[in-house]
């Protein structure tokens, strides 16, 4: 069996505490039933809500992509994914109690690797973190590492403090050592309000302030200097929209050329280093009606290296098989389905791939 | 050694008769003694300004330079950047041939700060300023109305003393506010501007009292100059789904000094997630993008650089070229010179339009 694409961002969907129960010991297991503590789920995305999952992937209980099976059969069985990347979403991420933070990271890695990774050769996940202690974080890298199928660290767009701060650094660390890009994925801790202005009315404003989030984090990332220490680090920014860069760019290079001095450790262009180290699912993919224009804004990107394909299921972010954009150049579908994605996951190559997808 | 490069006249070869959409004139707090009441005075003293950040003297990013100013632009008379009315028509009014520009005060001005009585205060008294230093003895220039946003009556208060008057030609807000601009504590503002035929322009900075970005608080003043991106990105949305702009349909917005490479990708995204969950903003009649191409129009500066320089021109198609105001940012470190700002492949059109059409038509300027 070819590679024939990679998806890069799937949601295996963690639908309460008691799914995690075999993964806690006896202490959280107990405080999960005497506490009453039934859900992690994240308000990023409401159960119910039209993005958390489209109508047709939901099964009876409301939920989607639940197990493997159903995962596989539409990611890999109709939309012809030869591999696809788990990036669970449960908000492990949100507690403020970093013992609970630590005790089910460790528990949704686990249920991962159980439930998921053993039951398909094609399925590949990210490592859940507990960011409240770096030290926990760093911990859990270095606990999956040594299983091959984990294949980056995922973190959420918006955290208690920008990611690039040198606090973060050691997870940078881990993750440049393992050969493991660092996921940066839509979605909040809520440390702080989902805009610079307050919380939102609605929740569309909060889903559509994800891609500021993302914009904060490019520039926290290199102007802190996080590439002078780490070149090796790649950062793949996942379902963030795509189309806010370029102009994001130009204006931070700007800024730079203008007030360089302030960040000496930065001694080329962002837009350089966001072409060497960062990568982008395509879904969403924050378009123009126009084709035209879309093959524009692709051609601003001034890269054929940096779109990675993703389906983003089972959110709903198209309808039908639509899962690569109208517009996107048919040139760029192969670099966008295997050869970017191959490029970017380092243990995606070699071997260990190779003979599972045979 | 300070070199003098540039060239006595800046007048281009075709006269443009520029609109400058954003310039700082400083107020200066002595100043501030003839318009405000004992009591205000005193709290000004004793207590000063009260911005929603930790310091009474510096900016917590310090700036790139003194004042944020050109270093150029210190007047040679002594006094602060922009302070000197001479100085800034050699520099800039004359110096370009300009035919307007528009005054936007930044700091003292008292907007945002703590206590929304004193910002009341001091709002009036910065409008008074303006007319007394500024537009009274330079007819080119126009104020904006300084209001203290966070005490919607008394801005509503404060337009209505300025309506008519020639001497205005918008009312002005920051960008960086308590609760996002769309929520309906502020709606009386924008009524108030509607009824008075005035645009309201939201100029970039201002203390919100919330974190720079919805990861907390940056490090580097680089980064408090792209996240004012981020933040009218916010101001946009909120605008819009919350309805603002059914129930205010003259309303026209002026986003100023936060550039407008991001506006196209900004549309593009309210319109994709809106399309999804209309459900849940029901008011919300047509698509984001819609509501953005009527109601919104950008100021240039910090002019926006791509690498390839066609790929600006998109987004100013994108956006629309009849939306588009010229800005120079005087006194600014990252003053936009109006003979090098606009990229050279615009058409003639286009550049009368950028430079002073639009403006013109904007405020009302003859």
């Amino acid at each position: 069996m070819t590679i024939t694409a990679i998806d890069c961002d799937v949601h295996p969907t963690c639908t309460g505490n008691d799914i995690l129960l075999p993964y806690l010991d006896t202490y959280w297991r107990d405080s999960v039933e005497e506490r009453g503590m039934g859900s992690l789920e994240s308000a990023a995305y409401p159960p119910n809500a039209p993005i958390t999952a489209r109508p047709d992937f939901r099964g009876p209980n409301g939920y989607a992509a639940t197990d493997a099976a159903q995962v596989t059969r539409q990611v890999c069985d109709r939309w012809g994914a030869s591999h696809a990347i788990l990036n669970c979403l449960y908000g492990v991420q949100l507690i403020y109690n970093e013992d609970i933070a630590r005790a089910f990271a460790r528990a949704l890695n686990d249920w991962i690797t159980k439930e998921w990774l053993d039951r398909d050769p094609r399925l590949r996940a990210s490592i859940v973190i507990p960011m409240q202690n770096v030290e926990y974080a760093v911990d859990e890298i270095e606990r999956c590492a040594p299983d091959k199928r984990f294949v980056q660290v995922l973190v959420l767009a918006m955290q208690e403090t920008p990611l690039g701060r040198r606090h973060h650094w050691p997870i940078f660390a881990a993750a440049e050592k393992h050969g493991l890009p660092l996921g940066i994925h839509a979605g909040s801790n809520y440390r702080n309000p989902v805009t610079s202005l307050g919380w939102p009315t609605s929740y569309v404003e909060d889903y559509t302030s994800q891609a500021q989030g993302f914009q904060s984090q490019v520039a926290s990332l290199i102007t802190e200097g996080v590439f002078a220490k780490y070149p090796k680090l790649k950062v793949v920014l996942i379902e963030s929209g795509v189309t806010w860069l370029p102009g994001f760019l130009w204006r931070f290079s700007k800024f730079w050329r203008g007030a360089r001095t302030e960040v000496p450790w930065v001694d080329r262009s962002p837009s350089e280093i966001v072409r060497d180290n960062f990568r982008l699912t395509i879904q969403p993919f924050d378009s123009p009606s126009d084709p035209h224009d879309v093959e524009r804004i692709v051609e601003h990107l001034r890269s054929d290296d940096m779109l990675l394909f993703s389906s983003d299921f089972p959110h709903w972010q198209f309808d039908g098989d639509e899962r690569i954009p109208k517009g996107i150049p048919d040139g760029l579908r192969h670099k966008i389905l295997v050869e970017n994605p191959l490029a970017t996951y380092d243990r995606l190559n070699g071997a260990s791939l190779r003979e599972s997808a045979s | 050694m300070n070199i003098e490069v540039r060239q006595p006249a800046r007048a281009q070869k075709t006269r443009y008769g520029i609109v400058d959409c954003d310039i700082h004139p400083k107020l200066l707090i002595e100043d501030y003694r003839r318009h405000l009441s004992n009591q205000w005075w005193s709290h000004l003293q004793t207590y000063g300004l009260r911005p929603r950040h930790g310091y009474t003297k510096a900016y917590p990013m310090p700036k790139i330079t003194p004042q944020a100013a050109r270093r150029d632009a210190w007047p040679p008379t002594g006094g602060m950047p922009g302070s000197d009315l001479g100085f800034l028509r050699e520099q800039l009014l004359d110096l370009y041939d300009m035919d307007y520009g528009i005054l936007n005060p930044l700091q003292p001005t008292a907007q945002g700060d703590q206590n929304p009585e004193f910002s009341a205060a001091m709002a009036t008294a910065a409008n008074e300023q303006q007319v007394d230093k500024w537009t009274a003895r330079e007819k080119r220039l126009k104020a904006s109305v300084v209001v203290p946003y966070e005490h919607p009556e008394a801005s509503v208060a404060e337009i209505r003393r300025r309506a008519g008057s020639k001497d205005f030609a918008q009312v002005f807000m920051l960008s960086r506010t308590s609760e996002a601009h769309g929520r309906r504590r502020y709606w009386p503002i924008y009524q108030a501007a509607v009824e008075a035929g005035l645009p309201v322009g939201i100029h970039v900075f201002g203390y919100a009292g919330w974190p720079l970005t919805n990861s907390g608080w940056p490090s580097f003043y680089i980064e408090e100059m792209t996240e004012h991106a981020t933040g009218q990105q916010a101001v946009v949305a909120s605008m819009i789904f919350e309805g603002l702009f059914e129930q205010y349909r003259d309303l026209k917005v002026v986003l100023i000094e936060s550039g407008f490479g991001w506006l196209p990708a900004l549309g593009w995204r309210l319109d994709k997630h809106w399309e999804r969950m209309r459900d849940e903003v029901p008011h919300v009649k047509r698509p984001p993008s819609e509501y953005i191409r009527e109601h919104f129009w950008v100021s240039t500066q910090p002019m926006e650089e791509a690498e390839d320089p066609e790929h600006v021109l998109d987004a100013m198609r994108w956006i629309g070229f009849d939306r588009i105001l010229f800005a120079s940012d005087y006194p600014h470190w990252d003053f936009d010179d109006p003979v090098l700002a606009l990229p050279p492949s615009l058409t003639e059109e286009q550049r009368r339009a950028i430079y002073s059409g639009n403006a013109k038509k904007l405020y009302g300027l003859a």
